[in-house]
């Protein structure tokens, strides 16, 4: 039985497209924003009105990642041919790169922050999946005691500020040394995802049909065995979803980075905004590390799309 | 842990004789687990229980001397820590009813044939996986009442987004419900997704007009799952402490979790905070207690 479409619907069904475009560009505005700052040249950043069509430059990477210092003078016809084009793209900023003793350029802080987050978000994502997946089919195929208490314990974990988490670790990393360490954060960082990662493999685990297992134990695979060979590739797919959230998680966290770290260990997250100090900012710099740092979360969210309800919502739906 | 499990393995075969029991590789697979979150996540805060009757100061040496219920005393009777957290309900009622607000309707403009509709979807869902602390920053640029794009964007010349003390909570509300209502549509859209079609079918052979087959099919239908949105938003929104501590120092946005960092961090009342950490940790189980039982209902259908 065909819907009746009246004149009023298709013409109502038209508006709705137009308003979903623009909702759409209202959304990726300050996305766009953040992308196009980023390859600004600095006086162009802020402006009255917004720059929207400019020259596109590499200036503010090359920026992000030396070290700078006003220059007192232009620099001589000579130097300025001598060096490297993107020596020279600072020089025509009015600043110059330090460099040490022996003419090594000098990185900035943003470098190695990055590389922090890399190893915290990986390693932690490693452990909490690797953990984690273990836990569900655990879970999954046994009867465990107080399983929905369990279930709940776990979860509730995750439910806290990270405030208040923080601040007993705080003072225990400060009795043991684990401040501003990796490890510290790495710990940290697994113990918050390990409850996702139980929760969203649990629902994974059990949409395997035990019947699989089953038939393996029959031909004479022990249970370790099976799960490994049976189970454990049949999950590969939503063990790769949840790893991705958990990358996605540990990697955008925030306050426990701002608490528990202050250089050594720093992540990006909290360094990004500690760069905007007093006077005022160069936000094209700041719009190159923001777009680099959001580019890979970015990426994801495009290959996790079919997953991304089930995941957001903790495993509660499921499509 | 001893109990009973169910297993088809025919425990006289030999594989079973080889392997580890079923009992072993399941408490194998959950105790670490379970001994992991125990340590990291269970004794800290039994640490920080302990603190909490004390006025310990972690910037000093001086030894912590139990003080009994004092800290609670003092928090509950402070009107500084109360408006706190009534900042902390205006911003979760905006903020919570802006994201559901948009999203849903953003959510009912999807649901339609649209070319382009899962790119579309993807696209905007994009904001609600990126950092909050580092989107955050950049909408103070967008904030700026000199060059900031949305005051040009929307003519309002040198309008003060965050540095007006009346304005600063709504500005960060408005950035939070930019980062969220994806997550409400994401929601809506699969629940209007499955309502089933002939109901609409039949709505329009009675000649049911579109207000009434909103009101008596499309929300009752979809609100089981809008409810599992507003439970989940709102206990973020109560946990929100990035966005506000980036966005706005204005006292008239300090949040909660931004109160209890200054008082942890900044003023070094460890004792203190740890006892209002309590106070937080008891209002959020009891949140998630609520949610949590609802969602196993809600799971139950």
């Amino acid at each position: 039985m065909a819907a009746v479409r009246t004149s009023s619907e298709i013409t109502f069904n038209r508006v709705a497209i137009v308003a979903v475009l623009l909702v759409t560009i209202i959304f990726l505005a300050p996305i766009y924003w953040i992308a196009s700052t980023a390859f600004k040249p600095r006086n162009l950043a802020t402006t009255i009105p917004p720059t929207v069509v400019f020259q596109p430059e590499i200036s503010p990477f090359v920026k992000l990642f030396t070290k700078r210092s006003q220059l007192r003078s232009p620099p001589s016809p000579e130097e300025y041919a001598a060096a490297p084009w993107w020596e020279r793209v600072v020089f025509d900023g009015g600043e110059k790169i330090v460099r040490d003793g022996k003419g090594q350029v000098q990185w900035s802080g943003y470098p190695s922050r990055f590389l922090n987050s890399l190893i915290i978000a990986i390693t932690s994502t490693v452990l909490a999946v690797g953990m984690g997946t273990f836990t569900a089919y655990g879970f999954s195929r046994f009867k465990v005691k107080g399983e929905a208490d369990l279930l709940f314990f776990i979860l509730s974990t995750r439910m806290l500020p990270p405030v208040v988490v923080a601040i007993p670790m705080f003072l225990m990393y400060r009795a043991v040394g684990l401040n501003d360490s990796h490890i510290g954060l790495i710990i940290l960082y697994t113990a918050f995802n390990l409850s996702f990662s139980v929760w969203l493999m649990k629902g994974f685990m059990d949409e395997i049909p035990k019947e699989y297992e089953e038939a393996a134990l029959v031909d004479g695979y022990t249970r370790m065995e099976a799960f490994f060979k049976i189970v454990l590739p049949e999950a590969a797919t939503g063990i790769a979803a949840t790893a991705v959230f958990c990358f996605i998680t540990a990697w955008n966290e925030y306050a426990f980075a701002l608490i528990m770290t202050n250089r050594r260990a720093q992540t990006a997250p909290p360094f990004i905004p500690s760069q905007v100090g007093s006077g005022l900012p160069d936000w094209t710099v700041i719009a190159a590390g923001t777009f680099l740092f959001l580019l890979p979360v970015a990426i994801f969210t495009f290959l996790l799309r079919n997953h991304l309800l089930r995941g957001m919502s903790f495993g509660a739906i499921r499509k | 842990m001893a109990t009973t499990m169910i297993t088809t393995l025919d425990r006289s075969s030999r594989a079973a004789a080889r392997g580890l029991s079923d009992i072993s590789i399941r408490n194998l697979f959950i105790i670490p687990t379970v001994l992991f979150l125990i340590v990291f996540n269970i004794f800290p805060l039994i640490y920080s229980l302990g603190y909490s009757f004390t006025d310990f100061r972690a910037s000093t040496n001086a030894p912590a001397n139990f003080v009994g219920l004092q800290n609670y005393r003092d928090l509950l009777n402070d009107p500084y820590v109360w408006s706190n957290f009534a900042i902390t309900a205006k911003y979760v009622i905006v903020s919570v009813v802006g994201q559901l607000l948009v999203g849903f309707g953003v959510a009912m403009l999807l649901n339609r044939d649209i070319p382009l509709k899962g790119l579309i979807t993807t696209l905007l869902l994009l904001p609600m996986m990126l950092s909050m602390a580092v989107v955050g920053l950049f909408w103070k640029l967008l904030y700026d009442p000199s060059w900031g794009v949305i005051n040009y964007a929307l003519g309002l010349g040198n309008f003060e987004w965050l540095a007006d003390p009346k304005m600063a909570l709504y500005a960060v509300a408005l950035t939070d419900i930019w980062m969220w209502s994806p997550f409400v549509m994401l929601l809506s859209l699969a629940g209007l997704s499955a309502v089933p079609k002939h109901l609409y079918e039949a709505a329009a052979i009675d000649r049911a007009g579109p207000f009434y087959t909103f009101f008596r099919i499309t929300l009752p239908l979809v609100a089981p799952i809008l409810m599992i949105a507003v439970i989940f938003r709102t206990m973020e929104a109560f946990k929100t402490f990035d966005l506000a501590y980036i966005l706005t120092s204005q006292p008239t946005a300090e949040l909660i979790s931004i109160r209890l960092y200054k008082m942890a961090f900044q003023e070094w009342q460890t004792g203190r905070s740890c006892a209002m950490a309590y106070i937080v940790l008891i209002m959020v189980l009891a949140i998630t207690n609520i949610y949590v039982k609802y969602l196993n209902k809600v799971k139950e259908r």
